[in-house]
């Protein structure tokens, strides 16, 4: 373990601002024989939007718990912001997690599921609640602070769900298919707000998708991986300019992109070989 | 119960009113008609009568009955809901002790009754340990229930803020089983009731103790069956009053989030 870390470190280099997170050869075997991932490599720098696209169980969601250090490597390992090789909390860097679901307390109001980080961080009550304020208007959501979850819709509880994770100021925001469940309409209108949003804060995301067109629209990079086992297939530079907007969606670049991540799917479905 | 449609408030009160001074006209009228003999069926009108004559009597009862009833139901909720958060700590806990929570709630308390009374000598805290055990299972099998029955995303979330144990249990376990609790507390309720009456009926315990299930009994011996009919609408009326109680207590507590007491919208 620890002639890898040697090797590995010296064989990073050393730019402005270290990489929020590195993967290391990672993998990932689960308890029944399945491998979930095989090793891999992949730097996020500061200020990326990185997209890991592939189809069903092709490993991205456990690469991204991985990186949000919910689940632990079966070898090879990741390094945070520079610091020691496996463990996250770097002091006085954060990183975040959005799930799937908007997964908010049912029985507290708005105001108080966004301040839920803050309160078990133990933050004095007043000042965490002066913090609210900022972030609930960052989603769009000002005024909904006295709603109870279940008065909302479905987008606007994913935005609570935003607003909860960005109240803790991250430096790192990992999203796991964070609009999966919700309307092509919706999820538009959400992704042209996050991508404003990491645009104006300089946000640093890893994003999970299975959308094409979610992909290009939001990414600087998209990770595209396949499935048995789980691998990275390629990666793509989006190079097109931000602010983007409807525009963009419209335009040549966007269905060109579009076109080259379905091929790379497409071989990401048939590439894998089926493990007996 | 009464209450399905929120539009239909009045009707939703008007309807079971009728419906029940239609059956007791009908009861007046056919013991009348048929000259039933009153220590068959009395007639509703000579239970009223018989209820503003005995009420001395019968208040005494009742206050005996519903001390044992309310001491049983909050030894059982307290009881109950510390077992529960034992139990909810550790699955050994569970694994070692559940079986036989189980064996005390598949007792009837009719067969143990004798024994505690044997064993307890104060009449009426004999009377509140055979309700207590009545009651109880419903409050620990709801709050464990509850206490398990946590959102696996929310768990996540509050593990990956670094919450304490206790920050867990406060935040996000007791919420989360405070449905299923108020479940517990409105089978309980109910029970502890029944437990008391059941109990009192195997003491048989007259003089200062006696409840309203010894003044059925000895009005059963005496073929007094107005007085058993006024002591079982009291009874009645009780439990009926410890449901609308329960069912206020959650909707206190539940009304503002839990889909049991949302009102639907049309």
């Amino acid at each position: 373990m620890t002639a890898q870390l040697m090797r590995l470190s010296d064989l990073e280099p050393r730019t402005a601002g270290p990489p929020p997170v590195e993967v290391l050869a990672a993998t990932k075997m689960f308890g029944n024989g399945v491998r979930a991932l095989e090793p891999i490599d992949l730097t996020i720098e500061e200020g990326e939007f990185v997209t890991l696209l592939g189809p069903s169980g092709c490993g991205k969601s456990t690469l991204l718990k991985m990186i949000a250090d919910l689940i632990t490597p079966t070898s090879g390992g990741l390094r945070w912001w520079g610091g020691d090789y496996g463990h996250v909390g770097e002091p006085g860097k954060k990183l975040v997690f959005v799930f799937q679901d908007a997964t908010l307390m049912p029985w507290a109001r708005v105001r108080a599921n966004v301040r839920l980080p803050l309160d078990l961080a133990g933050v004095p009550r007043a000042e965490a609640d002066a913090r609210v304020d900022p972030a609930l208007a960052l989603v769009g959501l000002g005024g909904f602070d006295h709603c109870y979850p279940r008065q909302l819709s479905g987008g606007m509880q994913m935005r609570v769900s935003i607003a909860r994770a960005l109240v803790t100021e991250p430096n790192l925001l990992l999203m796991d298919e964070p609009f999966g469940a919700l309307d092509e309409i919706t999820r538009n209108k959400l992704d042209q707000d996050l991508l404003d949003l990491w645009f104006a804060k300089k946000l640093t995301v890893v994003f999970v998708t299975h959308s094409i067109y979610e992909a290009v629209f939001l990414s600087t990079r998209v990770v595209v991986m396949a499935a048995r086992p789980g691998r990275v297939l390629r990666e793509v530079r989006i190079d097109a300019p931000y602010p983007r907007d409807d525009a963009f969606r419209v335009s040549q670049a966007f269905a060109a992109y579009a076109r080259e991540l379905q091929v790379l799917l497409a071989e990401a479905s048939t590439a894998g070989t089926p493990q007996p | 119960m009464a209450i399905i449609d929120p539009n239909n408030r009045v009707l939703g009160v008007v309807m079971p009113v009728t419906v029940g001074i239609v059956m007791l006209a009908l009861w007046e009228g056919l013991v009348r008609y048929y000259e039933v003999p009153r220590y068959l069926v009395p007639s509703p009108f000579l239970v009223a009568e018989t209820l503003v004559e005995k009420w001395p009597l019968l208040l005494g009862s009742l206050l005996v009955t519903l001390k044992v009833t309310f001491m049983a139901f909050f030894l059982a909720v307290l009881i109950g809901t510390l077992v529960a958060f034992a139990f909810a700590q550790s699955k050994l806990i569970e694994m070692s002790f559940f079986p036989y929570a189980v064996l005390l709630q598949v007792t009837p308390v009719v067969a143990i009754a004798p024994l505690i009374i044997i064993w307890v000598k104060e009449p009426t805290a004999a009377l509140v340990v055979c309700a207590t055990i009545v009651a109880l299972f419903p409050i620990i099998s709801n709050t464990i229930l509850g206490l398990r029955s946590v959102n696996p995303g929310l768990l996540n979330l509050f593990r990956m803020n670094k919450a304490t144990r206790m920050q867990e249990l406060v935040r996000l376990r007791i919420p989360s089983a405070a449905p299923y609790f108020f479940g517990g507390l409105r089978i309980s309720s109910g029970l502890s009731l029944i437990g008391a009456v059941v109990a009192e009926f195997v003491a048989g315990t007259g003089g200062t103790s006696a409840g309203l299930a010894y003044q059925i009994l000895q009005a059963g011996f005496q073929l007094d069956i107005p007085l058993l009919f006024a002591a079982l609408f009291l009874i009645t009326l009780t439990g009926v009053a410890l449901f609308l109680i329960m069912v206020t207590l959650s909707r206190l507590a539940l009304g503002d989030w839990h889909e049991s007491e949302l009102v639907p919208e049309t």
